[in-house]
């Protein structure tokens, strides 16, 4: 009798752990189809007023509607929305795993600088001509931002690795980074010519507006490849949240995988950085969003995470098109004048909670 | 039959060799061996350096198991990290490490078998920091468990136990280690505790060896003063049990002392 009533609570257990799992792929779910309809909205929305039909048409049939339709669809429309998704999702991942490798609730790639590093970098690129990268004049713009975020990530990784370092002391160093290359950056403006002044500055701003099928292919590539790279340690990124000692009594080999995740953050960071500007906060708060519905089990704090930074770019790119009736804004604006009030909830809240 | 014996064991921890030397008879499946030494003894360091994690020069034989690396667990002493995970997902977490994302119907048995062995059933699906030092503590013994391994070196497991709680878990887990034929190794400062689950005791300080054997043989009271640097006697309660009976803390003279004496 006692046994029965202990294999029926114990089997409860593994009941309530499924149920878990199906909520949590509901959720993931549930991502997907939102962001299937801030893709279509933000297709269908735009300075130009045409009918859905129109633009369903276009996407579908692209013969069966007016160029000017096809032109807008396809070559701005389209390539902003994608853009907005992929960036979104690499940003978030970028910050994802950047919060799990320094277990630092405030890292993300904008926070700690890596983005104002590659910012920098591409910066030099388009002010001075300079490729860090010998021989790789083509792809010099996103070839020095992701020199320069590397440089910020290791950085930070080696001294988040020195004894007595604390999440503070690696906050303040991003802290540090951010206005090493702000001064870097606006040394270069004071140099640029007018016109490359003027690209620097819009590009400062973060705009989806520079959005072209090959930046699209290029930021997708990289998604694509970092996002197994990641999968294929779930357990273990996992286990680091735990703490080193206890990851390693896992049999995870923590400084290995530490280092791996953080090269794949410079490259997902920096790669979306050169292509559209500096768009802060996504990875910062896409995470957050993603841990408070499904956990950090990284099968689902991965996907989660991806989907969340997508909707909330794409949605964003929705939201700086109907400000003001035929004006476009750059997106970096609108993220950080969202991101800020919730960078402060989670200072604030931090005071209170250890992480 | 799984036996493990250390073969001239030191552990580097950094550069600084800080365990030397340490060699000890062969121990075997369902035998419980404490770890014994002051703060700062080595005890964790040779614990790390047994199950792998830490360099080191020496030979830590084990025989009979066919698990490979995962024949040894070490359980660190708890670490306050607040992850966004419930018990549940942690102790599948540790059972998962190097494996595929499917959870198959085995894994979760196996897991529910052991919270419930371990009598936290009821803490299942709380997040991590919601709960006290003690159920943390728990929980590491559950995740070491669902490792299944041969040799299991826990690291003061009963350090933020209240009594009622120390002395269930060192029972259950002189029970695991007769029922699954483990090694348990466990690192404690209680020595009363020592000296009644544990059938055998190894002594570290600054890093050596100081004594290994029965632990009714090693814990004496001249170790105690020469390690612990007090004065006790060890006498039978009523009902037989061994306990230290602490009369004094030594002089400083006391270690001295010995340490002359053993140097002559």
């Amino acid at each position: 009798m006692a046994t029965a009533t202990a294999d029926a609570v114990a089997s409860e257990g593994r009941g309530l752990y499924r149920a878990l799992a199906w909520r949590r792929i509901l959720i993931i779910l549930g991502f997907t189809i939102a962001l299937a309809l801030s893709f279509t909205i933000d297709i269908a929305w735009g300075p130009a007023r045409y009918a859905v039909g129109d633009v369903i048409a276009a996407i579908f049939a692209p013969a069966s509607v007016t160029d000017q339709v096809r032109v807008v669809v396809w070559d701005i429309r389209m390539p902003m929305a994608l853009m907005a998704i992929i960036t979104g999702a690499a940003l978030s991942l970028a910050g994802a795993q950047m919060q799990t490798i320094l277990a630092n609730p405030l890292a993300s790639p904008f926070t700690l600088g890596i983005s104002a590093a590659a910012s920098f970098g591409a910066a030099l690129a388009i002010v001075m001509g300079v490729s860090i990268v010998p021989f790789a004049t083509n792809f010099m713009v996103p070839l020095n931002a992701f020199v320069m975020a590397l440089i910020a990530t290791l950085v930070i990784h080696f001294i988040s690795q020195a004894r007595g370092v604390t999440v503070q002391t690696v906050i303040l160093l991003g802290i540090a980074l951010v206005f090493t290359f702000n001064a870097l950056l606006a040394f270069l403006q004071y140099l640029a010519s007018e016109q490359a002044l003027q690209s620097v500055v819009f590009w400062t701003m973060g705009s989806l507006t520079k959005a072209t099928w090959e930046k699209i292919w290029i930021t997708l590539a990289v998604l694509v490849f970092a996002i197994p790279m990641f999968a294929r340690h779930a357990w273990a990124l996992t286990a680091i949240r735990l703490g080193e000692d206890k990851a390693a009594s896992f049999g995870v080999n923590v400084r290995a995988i530490r280092l791996e995740s953080m090269l794949i953050v410079a490259l997902l960071a920096a790669v979306p950085v050169s292509f559209v500007g500096t768009i802060g906060f996504v990875g910062l708060v896409g995470p957050h969003v993603a841990r408070m519905l499904v956990g950090e089990d990284q099968r689902f704090f991965l996907p989660t995470s991806i989907l969340a930074g997508a909707l909330l770019l794409s949605a964003t790119s929705v939201v700086s098109k109907s400000i003001l009736p035929g004006v476009v804004f750059p997106i970096g604006i609108i993220t950080a004048l969202v991101g800020v009030p919730f960078f402060f909830s989670l200072i604030l809240s931090n005071v209170r909670r250890s992480w | 039959m799984v036996t493990i014996a250390l073969d001239d064991i030191g552990a580097y921890y950094g550069r600084r060799l800080t365990v030397t030397g340490v060699t000890t008879p062969r121990f075997s499946s369902g035998e419980i061996v404490a770890v014994i030494g002051p703060n700062a003894a080595g005890k964790s360091t040779l614990f790390k350096r047994m199950a792998g994690l830490l360099p080191g020069p020496g030979t830590v034989q084990v025989e009979g198991s066919g698990k490979g690396k995962r024949a040894i667990s070490y359980m660190p002493q708890d670490t306050s990290a607040n992850a966004v995970l419930t018990v549940y997902e942690s102790i599948l977490l540790a059972r998962k490490q190097g494996t595929g994302w499917s959870v198959s119907n085995g894994d979760l048995v196996l897991i529910d078998g052991v919270m419930q062995a371990i009598d936290i059933v009821d803490i299942a699906f709380r997040n991590l920091g919601e709960l006290s030092g003690g159920q943390r503590q728990l929980v590491s013994i559950a995740q070491t468990l669902v490792r299944e391994p041969d040799i299991l070196l826990m690291d003061e497991p009963t350090s933020a136990l209240d009594l009622h709680r120390q002395m269930e878990v060192l029972a259950f887990m002189q029970q695991v280690a007769r029922d699954r034929g483990m090694i348990v190794f466990i690192a404690i400062h209680d020595l009363n505790q020592a000296m009644r689950f544990a059938d055998k005791a190894i002594v570290i300080e600054h890093g050596s060896l100081k004594g290994v054997g029965p632990t009714n043989e090693v814990i004496t009271a001249q170790l105690l003063r020469d390690v612990y640097r007090i004065d006790a006697r060890i006498e039978p309660c009523s009902r037989g049990h061994l306990q230290i009976i602490v009369d004094s803390v030594a002089g400083p003279g006391a270690r001295s002392s010995s340490t002359v004496a053993r140097a002559a």
